[in-house]
This record gives structure tokens, sequence and C-alpha cells, in this order.
């Protein structure tokens, strides 16, 4: 077939060198992804200059550099599961259900069951990529803002009962990120909003100091508070070891949620945040109460790690077919091609294929590399929880800090963050999620443009957003997401319903 | 004599030592790694470090934030006199310049020394677009202005939404405010936007739109430039077709303020002499760029006729009060 020999020539060109830079570029990414503050894709930013100053061809700077993107997007799931701060925003779900598993003394089975998921999705992503790219590109062209706009949607209308049990607190949360959201320049008005004059706040609020100030900073206050109590840090550590049952157990959660990581993926803008959401909450309800979803369960821990390493993959379709970057670490490998005179778009794999295909051989290299790398180093990592706490919350703060300074250099962002902290002590006081506030930053953005620039063709006509056969399909997946629950749990009649 | 030859020397030594450091330039990009400030820096830099204009490399410095605002506010406040820095600029910057994007901070805070390159502006359509010429295009906006949407990579107002308001504009349509435009992210996306027939029209930079004109999913209708691209020569400028409108975005780079003239002139003469080197050729042909060198006293005056035109046309779509 024709792929596999494209994929024979790709690898033809890896040498010892490019293999080194690929395990390098593994054990970096993997750092990177795990360190609150410093996310895949300003990991990949940083490292770009890097790529220069050494002088590397095109060939090289991209293997490097895919294996930086796919060693982050395992590593983010490390501190969600051993410290409940996602090291970024796709491993956000992943703290659901990897914190309550650490708490129960099962962080090395969570490590290595979403290490296992975290391959499965991207390895499944990386193959629809060789096979299907091409093809997919098309799907792009069928995604207008009416379509993205029921896309937004159904990940809003299934977030009811997400990371909580009251219903009006996550809408709250949900509330409160969504109006995050709106700060910064508006792109259908040109005018700035909620900024107050601060030319700090025109860019808006970038979700990782959200993140970073909800999560790792809230954290260390409640750590003062409370003395240490309550934190999974210092928990009695079961013998780590491959948990084969629970992986078994788990493989129709990968393959579900690979797929629909990969499609949210596929889809420009959508990126992996969505996809590891969707597969979470689709997990969620094909699995029922029973599964206990959110004190962790361990389809809870697959399923968004499965999703959303299956999403960075289906990034990549349309980042190369079509230039378009499906989320912020694409849209850092896109200019790092832009810079090595690559130019992605429908001409890529007729131009170049030697570039794509050796891209794809590195992908999978990658993947391989991480998944060898992530089983064994689980020992080395769960060791983490064993640092006394009064050393390990410290220096996870000192590194957030240095990883939002980065961001921009600028002094802003950290009064910013440590201002999310107190709001993330305040709301976790109150038991309110903050899971919902990072989902409303992270989409509502997306949500609102798309719903404004479809009101802007229609010349304000409402009929236009159920105006084609997929979003159509969309608005009824969406109402059937926000109504199965509320059924599906009066049949089974679970009575924490009647407790709320 | 002995001695004073020697201390002569000496202060020679410490003298060229002091110029030696002083000529470690910084060149800020006020976005981040990856874009087309970014770009600018390290292409300039580099060339200016090869080709013996500076004796160290440049170092570059990324500044991120507020659209370039964060680097130019840095510029203005804390180094309005540092000769030794130079930051990579474009139509962005100006553009958000005349509409007061940079927090009250106004174009004559600093010095523009120089545009050296530019991406031309293009008007494309999908390939099965009725539209043949641009000025079938302007006759449809100019019967029915909600028939055509137009897609562009930068937010409503920004320097592709004026684009092409300039273009109707030019072609008699004054009613600009009923033009619609979705502002999406990056070029690329209003590219698919436009293939995939939810809007009539993309609007944007040329290296933008050169892979699908290549694949022979869009056409370009006009490019916005004095003369037809090298390299694109079938595709014909707005202004044969009787639209007299050049909109390009430039690559180039300003300086702080308090220097003096002797430093201004001498960043000036550095610039020039990037843009008759063969490896900015290269550069600019490896990146989609056409000639366009401005350099010095005049281009100041330039840039303050553009801010003076955008700060009119961004007061009548309403982009600014």
């Amino acid at each position: 077939m024709e792929v596999f020999a494209n994929l024979a020539a790709g690898f033809s060109v890896l040498t010892w060198f490019t293999l080194a830079l690929a395990v390098i570029g593994c054990f970096l990414g993997t750092i990177i992804g795990a360190l609150p503050g410093l996310g895949p894709s300003n990991g990949v930013a940083i490292l770009i200059p890097v790529t220069f100053s050494m002088g590397l061809d095109a060939t090289s700077a991209l293997v490097l550099m895919t294996s930086v993107y796919y060693g982050a997007m395992y590593g983010g799931r490390i501190s969600s599961i051993l410290l409940n701060i996602p090291g970024d925003e796709p491993a956000l779900m992943t703290t659901l259900d990897g914190y309550p598993m650490a708490k129960q003394g099962r962080a090395g089975d969570a490590l290595v069951l979403s290490g296992v998921a975290s391959f499965v999705g991207a390895f499944l992503a990386t193959l629809g990529l060789m096979f299907l790219a091409p093809l997919l590109s098309r799907v792009a062209y069928s995604f207008g803002p009416s379509e993205y706009f029921a896309l937004y949607l159904l990940a809003f209308c299934t977030l009811g009962g997400i990371a909580s049990n009251n219903q009006a607190k996550a809408a709250l949360a949900s509330c409160i990120g969504l109006g995050i959201a709106m700060i910064g320049l508006d792109n259908t008005s040109g005018m700035p909003r909620l900024t107050f004059g601060h030319m700090h706040l025109m860019d808006g609020v970038d979700f990782l100091v959200a993140i970073v100030g909800l999560f790792a900073v809230a954290e260390v206050f409640f750590f003062i508070e409370s003395h240490g109590k309550g934190s999974s840090i210092g928990v009695k550590l079961e013998k780590v070891r491959i948990p084969v049952a629970e992986i078994v157990k788990c493989r129709w959660t990968m393959l579900r949620a690979s797929v629909i990581g990969f499609v949210a993926g596929v889809l420009p803008g959508a990126g992996a945040s969505l996809g590891s959401f969707l597969a979470y909450t689709v997990e969620k309800n094909v699995q029922g109460e029973e599964a206990g979803f959110g004190k962790g369960a361990s389809q809870g821990v697959a399923a968004p790690e499965a999703g959303n390493n299956a999403a960075a993959g289906g990034a990549l379709v349309p980042m190369l077919t079509l230039g378009v970057p499906g989320s912020g670490t694409t849209a850092v490998l896109l200019a790092l091609l832009m810079t090595l005179n690559i130019t992605p778009g429908p001409t890529l794999f007729t131009d170049r294929p030697d570039v794509v295909w050796a891209l794809m051989a590195s992908l999978l290299i990658a993947n391989f590399v991480l998944l060898a790398m992530n089983v064994p180093l689980v020992r080395i990592f769960v060791k983490v929880l064993q640092v006394p706490p009064w050393v390990l919350l410290p220096g996870v703060t000192m590194v957030s800090f240095v990883g939002i300074y980065s961001l921009s250099g600028s002094y802003f962002d950290l009064l910013l963050m440590v201002g999310f902290g107190a709001l993330g002590f305040v709301l976790r006081k109150l038991d309110v999620p903050t899971v919902p506030i990072i989902l409303g930053i992270l989409l509502g953005n997306h949500m609102e443009d798309s719903l404004r620039r479809a009101m802007v063709l229609s010349d304000g006509d409402w009929t236009y957003l159920f105006s084609s056969p997929i979003a159509v399909g969309l608005w009824i997946a969406a109402i059937a997401g926000f109504i199965a629950p509320m059924y599906l749990r009066r049949l089974v009649k679970r009575p924490q319903m009647v407790t709320d | 004599m002995t001695t004073i030859h020697l201390r002569a020397l000496g202060l020679g030594a410490v003298l060229s030592l002091g110029a030696m450091a002083a000529s470690a330039a910084e060149c800020i990009a006020p976005a981040n790694p990856g874009g087309g400030w970014d770009f600018t820096c390290r292409q300039i830099g580099k060339i200016l470090y090869d080709i013996g204009e500076v004796s160290d490399p440049v170092q570059v410095t990324n500044m991120a934030g507020a659209g370039g605002g964060l680097a130019f506010s840095h510029v203005v406040n804390e180094r309005s006199d540092d000769a030794d820095l130079i930051v990579a600029a474009s139509s962005a910057t100006t553009t958000r310049l005349a509409q007061n994007a940079f927090g009250g901070m106004t174009a004559d805070m600093v010095r523009f020394v120089g545009a050296i390159g530019a991406d031309p502006g293009v008007i494309v359509v999908a390939a099965d677009s009725p539209f043949e010429t641009l000025n079938d295009m302007v006759d449809a906006i100019k019967e029915d202005p909600s028939s055509v949407a137009f897609a562009g990579g930068s937010a409503a107002g920004g320097f592709d939404h004026l684009k092409v308001l300039q273009v109707l504009k030019e072609a008699g349509f004054d009613d600009i405010r009923k033009v619609k435009y979705i502002g999406v992210d990056g070029g690329a996306d209003a590219i698919t936007q436009t293939v995939g027939g939810f809007t009539q029209g993309m609007t944007g930079d040329m290296s933008e739109v050169v892979g699908f004109l290549k694949s022979g999913e869009v056409r370009a209708l006009a490019v916005l430039t004095e003369e037809r691209v090298p390299g694109f020569e079938d595709i014909p400028t707005a202004k044969e077709q009787g639209i007299d409108v050049v909109a390009v975005n430039w690559r180039g780079l300003y300086v702080p303020k308090d220097i003096s003239d002797e430093q201004f002139e001498a960043w000036a003469d550095k610039l020039r002499a990037v843009a008759e080197s063969d490896e900015w050729e290269a550069a600019m042909e490896a990146n989609g760029l056409a000639p366009f060198t401005k350099v010095g006293g005049d281009f100041q005056s330039w840039i303050d006729g553009v801010v003076a035109s955008t700060e009119e046309l961004s007061r009548e779509i309403g982009v600014i009060q």
C-alpha cells in the first residue's frame, strides 16, 4: 500500500541523531507537560529559538518539536493525578478521577492506566492522520459559524453534573468562566471589553493563568489553612504494578474516547480540551452512575487521556492539510513550519511528501518512546508524593510563577494568577467546582465568536443556526445530552439526587 | 612618547571595547516565536551580523502581549534612549496605533526606521465563485451589500478588514458599514470559510493564500500592489482594474524616540544594507514577500499618512469614536 511505502520513506530519514532528539524531546515534553504553568504550546514556543540556534534541518526540528508536543500531552496528566493541579489545559478532566484515585493510594495505577490510554489515543490518532488526513481536510469546509456554535453548545449542554452533584453550582461556575472569557478585544466589533482601559487585558485572560491560579495557587492556600490535612501528599502508596485488569476493563472506553477526541481535534477551533471533555462526559453517560465517576473511576481516567491525546493527533490534520491550527500548540508548530520554509496547506502532501512522512514517522516513534518511558518512570513520578509537602508545594508554586512569567514577561499575569488563587480558594470553600470555570474560559470565546459570526452572515436571522444538516444533528445531540442524564438518573433513582 | 602612545593605545582599546559592547544590539519581537514579527527580528538580526553591519549577533527578545502594545509601552517608558534597541513592526502596529489600541500611546512616541519588504494584500474567492473580476464583486456589493460577506484573519477593524473597505470606498461604495465581515483565527481559516461557501470572499496577505492558489481551490481577484507581484504575474492588480488601492503588510523596524539623529541614521543605513543584501532577497522570496523599501525620513512621513487614513476609516466604521 502507498501509505506504507511512504511511511518507510519517512522512517528512512531517521538517524541515530534524530532518534536521540526524539528521546530528548519526549523527556523534555513530559517534564514541560507535568509542570503547571508550562503547557505544550509555550513549551514548544520556548524551544523554537533553540532549534534555530542548534541549526537543525527541517526534519530534525520537526522530530524534536513533535516529540515535545506529544510528550507534553502525556506529561500533563502527572500533576493532575498526583497534585490535583492540571499540568496543562487538556489534562483538566483527568483531575476529576485521577486525583481521587491517588488519594486512595492508587496513584501508580492511575498513572500507568492513563499512560496506556494516552498511548492508545495518540497511536490511533496517528493512524487516522496517516490514512485519512487528505480526506478529512474536507470536513473543515462543512463547518461554518452555525455548525461550530452548535458544537460548543453540545459541550456546554453535557456540562451539567460534571465535578459536582449540585447542578446549580456547576452552572454558576461555568457562568463565571463565560464572563471571564468575555474580557479582551471583541473580534466582531473590534472593541475592547471589560479591560478597564488596561492594556494587559486586551488579549483577554490566558487560560494558563486561570488554571494555575485556580488549582495550584488555591491548593497552596488550602494547604496553609489546613496544615496539610486532606492533601494526597503523604498518603500511603501501594506498590506500583501494571494494572492489567483495569486496562482490559477500559479497552472500549479508550477506543470510544480516541474516536471522539480525534474528531474534536480534526475540527479546527475545537481542539484537545474539547476532545478530552467530550470523551469524559460521553463515557460518564455510557457507564452510568454505578461506575462512580468523580470518585476515582478508572474509566474516568482513561477516557480524558485517550481523548486529549487523540485530539492532539487530530489537530495535526487541519494544520497540515489546510494550514489551519486546531489548537494553541499546533498554531506554534505551524509557525515553526513556516520559518522552516514549509507552508502547510492543501499542496503540502504533494509538494513535500518527505517532510510529511518524516513527521508521521516521528510521531509514531515519539509515541512508542513515550510509552516505554512513561510506564517505568511511574515509579519515579509517584516518589514525588513522598517529598515532604512543605518542600513540594512551594516548589510547584515557584515553577508555576516562572512559567506564567514566561508567557509575556509581565508581573501583571502573576498578580492575576494570585487573584485567581484567592477566587479558587473561596469557591472551593463554597463547594463550587472550578473545572467548569476553566471550560467556560476555554470554550466560551469560541462559542460567542461563532454565534456572532453566524449573526453577521445571516443579518441577524436566527434560523441560520439550524440551516445545515450538521448543525441540526449537533443541536439534537446537545438537547439529548442535556435531557438524557436527568431521565437516566430518574430511572436508576440514585439517592444522591434526593439529598441534593 | 612611548607612554603617550601606550596610553593612546590603551584608550583606543577601551573605546573600541565600549563600542563593541554598545553594538551588541537587541531586537524585540512583540509576539511569540514563529510569527511575522519574530521572523523580522530573526532575519534582519541574522543578516545584520552576516554582512558585518554589527560585530556581535543580534539578541532577539520575544515580548508578546496586547498585540504589540506591551513591547511598545516597554520601549516608550523604559528604553526611550536605548540606541542599541530595534523593534519589529508591521501594518498591524500602525493600525493599532491609529485605533488607539495601545492605551493612549501614539505613533510619534517612537521613531520608525523603515520597511524593507511587504506581504501584498489580496482578495480571493472560491474557485466556483461567479465573480471573475474585482469589479464583478464590487458591482454585486453595490447592488446588494448583504449578498457578499468577507472573512479575514484579523478582528473587525483590523488590517484585513480595512483592505476590503479601502477597495470598496475607492470604487465609489460609501456605505461601508453595511459590508459584512467576519474575523476568524488566521488567513487559512478565512479561506476554509470561503471555500466552504460560508463567506463569498477572503481578504488577506499573499503568503496566506499561496498554497490554496496552487491547489486551485481559490482564485485571486486582485492583488493590492502598484505592480503585479513577481511569481504571480497572472493576478491583476486592483489598480489596473481601475481601483487605485495599495495595501501591503510591510515588515520593518522602529527604534526608541530619544536616540540622537546620528544614531537613527546609523540604523537607517544598516537597514538599507540589509535591504540590498542577497540574503534578504532570498529570505523574502522564501516567505512570499515582495520588495518594498522605504527607509529613513520619508518612511516616517509615509507612516504618518497611513496612520491618519487608518484613523479616518476606523472612525467611519465605528471602531473608534
